[in-house]
């Protein structure tokens, strides 16, 4: 048998300041728990009944012991939503700077690619000390990612993205399970992440990528799907022009703006005509839906972004307040657009 | 409690012996037959859950799926929760302890509606058959909670059998948390005030509200499941354009309330072990009322808190973590307060003493580790992990069937008309106490440690806490056989019961053990108090 593992590794900078807030939890609990115990036990044993006849004093309450053990709950509560919540924005937060890697989760494995177009399965080589962020979407069920060694778990929907980021800190070897059920070969659903040295990371990703990077991969698909008939790099399409549209807010013919993030290109490519852009109320895009697989879409969506300004700059940020400066064709809003409340899938 | 207390002559039939022969066990509206109907079903339910748990404990002893297939194994803690959660905890404690006591706590002859009551034992049953027949004609493997798309595109299962088996069995909830209510508006006895009430009755008041405001989201939500999977009607599938996450917000607006469904009638136990056995009146009962009711109230706002990883806004997930933070604070609260009774009582250590304690200890560690639960940034790496195995675990198993065993233990003389054994009890309690420790605290471990549930092979290093894991369930099992064996034994054999072994308060207490069809000879009429033990003491001449 197995040697015993109490403590799991702790392999990202997430990871170390969740164990301080599960170690104070555990404190706070701990203490409380066997406060009521010992007490509990030394009560029952020091007025343990003596004879069948005796009746004790009664005690029907006390008001202030009540309020003090209502009150004191409650504060200790409080502070500890207050550290989950700040510990939870930070997960949910990718810094602007993280390299992206797509995700595609299926019955039952994991596809994974990087921009460079290196490929793999089962397997996420990541290098230490740079944040990464995921882009994970589902062919089937819902899954979800989860990397026990980083604290990071996420579920994977079917068709939208969902997204998922963390820093490595510590070279190795680390579990990577799927966590949401998801039928038969579910523990099999399984592989490892590799965090390695930043030079080590960088020599491994040369290997990859031979059929070229993800964007220019969606670059050949924007033209063998005739996506450049209409979508020219000037203003004289018939259709919005994709020139800087990552990351900003774009506007709605209902006068709504919505962030051009990967779940609304998705959007816009398979149901071009659910929500009518701003100037393009006749819209004349066909739909793809059923026609491109979630590769292709995610390749496409890394040519969109590619054809942004310069990498680095324009990186949109998940709460959708980017700041930066906005672009000018129709369509897309100017910095007064007010923003869709909390409801978008993409918007978090 | 009542100045009347008259016992029957031995030779009046008792509720027992009214009435012989199946068909007037079948054709009952006496609340207590009903209740002892419900009993046995809810056991023969309880050892098929139990022995779908063994078969996965067994399959994990070793880090590799080779005692039965992964998808037999799916199936195994499929129908393990289904069977649990809907046919044996939901029913447990208020269809048994609480359809036999709660017309006789407030001196009544039976419920409002005693044909509804009987009505509602058929509908279970019905719902009961239609999903193990579901199960042994091929099993479902969705997990107790059907998730979408699985249940409705991927799973080959018998689905829709087993989800109408929960739907139909639903309306017995309906029926019982109505008959509950309307009985506990309109039928105490004179002199019965809200403020008089056993705590017992408070907390079943509180779970019969949410029986009937719950139960019908979960009976929509079960049939929209089917009518996609049938139809093709694109409600929860993407691919039909539905929405997966709706699902997971309507399943849990119900599942999150049906987790009180199943632990505030333990608690309604509980509140009555600890007063009876420390002679003591509930500290602070007002405030231990009231906790009931709000966390009625409040479990219906936090279902959010089962979904910190499954897309949702961030801002949701902060109002539900609050909210979880908030509806914990009468849980506190009645911890509080018992522990404070058992302060200067008078205590024994009487089996069902020992199951109320157990159930405090079970009940704080599994109310602690939600606390970890609802802390937002900690959920996102124990949710979906054995952590929240072992921490429902404890709520429901720790909490709740110690809190059944403890009731059926200290209402079996009234029950039977005969006294358990008690030697061989107090080991019982022991037994469960400890299997029940070793088989889930482990688990806890496991999940911080980062093992995902509902997996039927894992990594080796998670072995040995499989291992301890699987060596407790073995000790629980016996632990929970040895009940079964000597209540049946002492059913005839044990030495017949006076009518108020306990010297207890209740009015439960001052009739006949087994109480007549009737319940009372003449209606009491109540002139103190629930756990009046000063009167008690005056009634007793002890002064």
């Amino acid at each position: 048998m197995n040697s015993l593992q109490l403590l799991p590794d702790t392999a990202s900078t997430f990871a170390v300041q969740w164990n301080w807030l599960f170690w104070m939890l555990v404190a706070v609990c701990g203490a409380v728990s066997t406060a009521v115990a010992v007490l509990l036990i030394y009560w029952t044993l020091r007025y343990h009944r003596k004879n069948d006849n005796e009746f004790p004093q009664q005690i029907q309450g006390n008001i202030k012991v009540e309020t003090a053990w209502t009150l004191i709950p409650f504060i200790l509560f409080v502070g500890m939503f207050a550290w989950g919540a700040e510990l939870y924005f930070k997960i949910e937060k990718p810094p602007a700077n993280a390299r992206e890697v797509y995700v595609v989760a299926k019955q039952w494995m994991w596809k994974l690619q990087y921009t460079n177009g290196q490929r793999e399965i089962n397997t996420l080589h990541v290098p230490v000390g740079e944040p990464i962020r995921l882009v994970m979407t589902s062919e089937d069920a819902i899954h979800s990612f989860f990397i026990p060694a980083f604290r990071v778990k996420q579920d994977v929907l079917p068709a939208r993205y969902t997204t998922l980021w963390f820093q490595a800190t510590k070279p190795g070897k680390y579990h990577l399970f799927c966590a949401e059920y998801c039928g038969t070969k579910h523990s099999g659903m399984i592989g490892w992440v590799y965090a390695m040295e930043p030079h080590e990371f960088e020599r491994w990703l040369e290997q990859g990528g031979a059929e070229g990077s993800l964007a220019s991969t969606g670059e050949k698909l924007f033209h063998q799907f005739g996506c450049s008939n209409c979508h020219h790099f000037d203003s004289q399409g018939r259709c919005p022009v994709l020139t800087n549209l990552f990351g900003h807010r774009v506007r709605l013919l209902d006068g709504r703006t919505i962030l051009a993030d990967e779940t609304y290109i998705r959007e816009k490519i398979l149901r071009p005509r659910a929500e009518p852009i701003e100037g393009y109320l006749d819209s004349v895009m066909p739909t793809f839906e059923g026609q491109l697989n979630e590769e292709q879409l995610l390749a496409l969506i890394a040519y969109i972004k590619a054809i942004g300004p310069a990498p680095g700059t324009q990186q949109p940020t998940s709460s959708g307040t980017s700041s930066q400066s906005l672009g000018q064709q129709p369509g897309i809003a100017g910095p007064g657009a007010t923003s869709i409340s909390g409801s978008k899938p993409g918007d978090r | 409690m009542s100045t009347l207390v008259k016992i029957p002559a031995a030779e009046t039939p008792n509720y027992l012996t009214e009435g012989r022969g199946i068909r007037s066990w079948l054709l009952t509206t006496d609340h207590k037959r009903i209740a002892l109907l419900y009993l046995a079903s809810v056991t023969v339910f309880f050892f098929i859950g139990g022995i779908f748990a063994l078969l996965m404990r067994l399959e994990l002893v070793t880090p590799a799926s080779d005692l039965v297939s992964p998808h037999t194994y799916n199936e195994l803690f499929s129908m393990h929760g289904i069977i649990m959660v809907w046919f044996f905890l939901i029913p447990s404690i208020p269809n048994t302890l609480g359809n036999f006591l709660i017309p006789m706590m407030i001196g009544a002859k039976d419920l409002a509606y005693p044909k509804i009551n009987l009505a509602s034992w058929y509908v279970f049953m019905l719902g009961g058959t239609i999903t193990l027949y579901s199960m042994f004609r091929g099993g479902v493997d969705t997990g107790w909670t059907f998730y979408t798309p699985f249940s409705t595109i991927y799973s080959n299962t018998y689905v829709v059998g087993a989800a109408l088996g929960i739907f139909v069995s639903g309306f017995a909830s309906i029926m019982t948390g109505l008959n509950f209510i309307v009985t506990i508006h309109n039928m105490r006895a004179p002199g019965m005030t809200w403020f008089r009430l056993p705590l017992f009755i408070w907390s079943h008041y509180a779970t019969s509200i949410i029986f009937v405001l719950a139960t019908p989201v979960l009976a929509v939500t079960l049939l929209m499941v089917a009518v996609e999977r049938i139809f093709q009607v694109g409600i929860f599938s993407s691919e039909l354009g539905g929405d997966p996450v709706l699902f997971q917000h309507m399943f849990w607006f119900y599942s999150h309330p049906a987790v009180y469904i199943m632990v505030l009638p333990g608690m309604a136990v509980v509140s009555e072990l600890v007063a009876a056995f420390s002679r003591k009146t509930i500290f602070g009962y007002t405030f231990v009322a009231f906790a009931s009711v709000s966390i009625a109230v409040i479990g219906f706002l936090v279902w959010g808190h089962h979904m910190f990883v499954a897309g949702t806004s961030i801002y949701a997930a902060m109002y539900f973590s609050l909210l979880s933070y908030v509806v914990a604070v009468p849980s506190a609260i009645k911890v509080f307060n018992w522990t404070a009774t058992v302060y200067k009582g008078s205590i024994s250590w009487d089996t069902p003493m020992l199951y109320a304690i157990g159930f405090i200890g079970l009940f704080t560690i599994g109310g602690m580790t939600g606390l970890f639960l609802a802390a937002l940034g900690i959920d996102v790496h124990v949710t979906d992990t054995y952590f929240v195995v072992a921490h429902f675990h404890y709520i429901m198993v720790g909490g709740t069937i110690m809190a059944f065993l403890g009731g059926i233990h200290y209402w079996w003389p009234k029950i039977s008309g005969r006294m358990y054994p008690e030697g061989i009890s107090k080991l019982s309690a022991l037994t469960v106490f400890l299997g029940f420790n070793l088989t889930f605290f482990p688990q806890f471990v496991l999940g911080y440690l980062g093992m995902p549930r509902r997996y039927a092979a894992y990594p080796p290093e998670f072995q040995s806490l499989h291992v301890l894991s699987t060596a407790g369930a073995t000790i629980l099992g016996a632990g929970y056989l040895m009940p079964l064996i000597y209540l049946f034994w002492s059913w005839h054999y044990g030495p017949p019961a006076p009518p108020n072994p306990w010297r207890a308060t209740g009015l439960e207490w001052q009739t006949s053990s087994p109480p007549p069809k009737q319940n009372f000879e003449i209606t009491p009429v109540v002139t103190r108090k629930a756990y009046d033990y000063e009167g008690m003491k005056d009634e007793l001449g002890l002064v």
